[in-house]
């Protein structure tokens, strides 16, 4: 299993899934650190079979709300995403595997909704706590996946 | 997109630009057939990553910047390394001269790729986005794709890291690459090299628009070398400054409807910089491979025509492949990775070709290292006034055909500069206004 934590260390909230893979990283699992930018996404997860991705939301929903996506059962909504600085972001890079079959078979998306993304601000309490409910998800979820 | 009737104007919005880098909006007013007001709107706080620099060591400024953009990392690393070796009087021996332009070349072939096959191509192949050409034209996406990774495996190799690279600092790198390690890319860049002939030849399979502006062009000119780190400031109407006048002859202005400064330069309003601009004026200092391959796919200079930037970053992508091969077959790692760098108070200002255009930096620095100040002015807030003039330009030539035509007219216009809006806004707001 592969953890992808995407977004930007410096701007507020959009840290959340970089902090979820450094947390994992620091408890032994495979976990990498991801801008969010599609074609980087496709690199990192070429040849995985098991995908599971961590990034920030703007959907309206209160802050610090988690959600949870299966990328093989459908298209993510792209707007959802859209807190990403890229023209082509990780509903994009979902897509584009699919559609050129390179889709890793599983692939799960954790969203923690973000409230701040400002440079120099610091992630929100709400999205601080729901980084660790998303760590103890995973563990609690896939607890045998534990990777080296 | 919508749009607004009445019985003398026509207003034409489209509320979220799709393939640019960040997000805009559009807003083109017209009265009967004469364009009233256009206005290249940006949503997001600017400069924060200016005062974010205030107060941290000079060391830091390279990994810092480098966060700015996902795409244009070592565009931002090598423009803040030079600024601030300049305001430190610090030089470096030429091997590490070499590293840093192989190192620019790496993100040239990932910028260009991605833009040329996914951003750009489905504007002249007729699809609505890279998502449906890859259903439908998976070779195309492919070929993309794999020319893209090769360009950021040269910047892995060199950067530590993909993404957010972290070896290149004040004075060098933290570590060099061993020869070995650069050699082993050459078969990648070869085929690199093939591919990116055979996208120039595709080119010049693309329809583009009859549409041509008198620009006044800007870019880095280096007396031997095609320009990335270094050189001076020229224009095709007779610019020709050292980076340290940057300010004198240009001015960044707020305007009312862009969080973005726009700038200008001063007297003579809007300018390009970018792959066409940089053709241009460099064209002669281009490796024979591609002028040969401009010369048997047409392509001509001046580049008035901004549809044709497809072909000005094909023709850059034949360039950096050809550059990188050449530097690794010469490398000689250095002996030292860097040079010591102390601290002193100091000013210095840099501008490099990052792949949408120059990108100026400027640093004052206290005698214990700290930065005071820090002024960023990025390709893409440059090229903002000139895509509004394009606009300005376009749509009356577009006004008595049907609405949507016109509509992805526009926004093609504006896709032609390759726009990093969060480069030139520093970071991403989302707009959830629908009409």
């Amino acid at each position: 299993m592969l953890i992808i934590g995407c977004g930007h260390p410096d701007c507020g909230d959009d840290a959340a899934g970089l902090l979820v893979a450094r947390r994992l990283r620091e408890l032994g699992w495979r976990a990498v650190e991801a801008s969010g930018e599609a074609t980087g996404l496709m690199s990192c997860w070429e040849g995985e079979t098991d995908v599971v991705l961590v990034d920030a939301t703007l959907s309206g929903a209160p802050v610090g709300t988690i959600q949870v996506w299966d990328a093989g059962q459908a298209p993510l909504v792209r707007e959802r995403f859209r807190c990403s600085t890229h023209g082509l972001g990780v509903a994009e890079a979902i897509e584009l595997s699919r559609a050129l079959g390179s889709l890793p078979p599983r692939l799960r998306v954790y969203g923690i909704e973000g409230r701040r993304f400002e440079a120099g601000a610091s992630p929100s309490p709400e999205v601080l706590q729901a980084v660790e409910q998303v760590v103890r998800r995973i563990r609690e979820e896939i607890p045998c996946m534990k990777q080296d | 997109m919508s749009k607004t009737v009445t019985k003398t104007t026509r207003t034409i919005k489209v509320d979220y630009l799709a393939r640019v880098e960040g997000e805009g909006a559009l807003y083109v007013k017209l009265r009967g057939d004469r364009v009233e007001d256009v206005k290249l709107k940006i949503f997001e706080p600017p400069r924060l990553f200016e005062a974010f620099l205030r107060g941290r060591h000079f060391m830091e400024a390279p990994d810092i910047t480098a966060r700015i953009c996902g795409i244009c990392p070592i565009a931002y690393q090598m423009s803040a390394i030079h600024a601030i070796e300049r305001a430190l009087g610090v030089s470096v021996p030429p091997a590490i001269r070499a590293l840093r332009r192989l190192f620019y070349c790496g993100e040239w072939i990932e910028s260009h790729a991605l833009h040329v096959f996914l951003l750009h191509a489905p504007d002249f192949l007729g699809y609505e986005d890279a998502l449906q050409m890859a259903r439908q034209n998976r070779a195309i996406v492919e070929q993309g794709l794999r020319l893209k990774k090769i360009g950021n495996h040269l910047v892995s190799v060199m950067g530590g890291r993909e993404i957010h690279p972290v070896s290149a600092c004040v004075g060098g790198f933290y570590r060099a690459p061993a020869r070995q390690e650069l050699q082993a890319l050459k078969p990648d860049l070869e085929w690199a090299l093939d591919a990116a002939l055979a996208t120039m030849r595709w080119t010049a399979t693309l329809e583009y628009p009859d549409f041509e502006q008198d620009y006044e062009f800007v870019s880095l000119r280096h007396p031997e070398e095609y320009p990335l780190n270094e050189g001076r400031l020229v224009s095709n109407r007779g610019l020709d400054i050292e980076v340290n006048e940057f300010e004198d002859h240009f001015l960044e202005q707020h305007v009312k409807h862009s969080n973005a400064l726009q700038c200008v330069l001063r007297e003579r309003g809007s300018y390009m910089v970018g792959p066409p601009a940089r053709v241009t004026l460099n064209f002669d200092l281009l490796p024979e491979v591609a002028r040969q391959a401009a010369a048997e796919c047409g392509f001509e200079v001046p580049c008035r025509n901004p549809f044709r930037s497809i072909q000005a970053r094909a023709l850059e992508m034949i360039f950096a492949c050809w550059e990188a091969l050449r530097l690794i077959r010469e490398y000689e790692p250095p002996a030292q990775p860097r040079v010591e760098v102390e601290p002193r108070d100091g000013k210095g200002c840099a501008a490099t070709e990052a792949p949408r255009g120059i990108l100026y930096h400027r640093y004052s620095i206290a005698a214990d290292g700290r930065i005071l100040s820090a002024r960023i002015v990025p390709p893409t807030s440059q090229n903002q006034r000139r895509m509004e003039d394009d606009l300005r330009a376009l749509v009356p030539l577009l006004i008595a055909g049907p609405e949507d035509r016109l509509t992805w007219r526009c926004e093609q216009a504006v896709r032609n500069y390759d726009p990093c809006i969060s480069c030139a806004t520093h970071f991403l707001r989302l707009h959830l206004e629908r009409n």
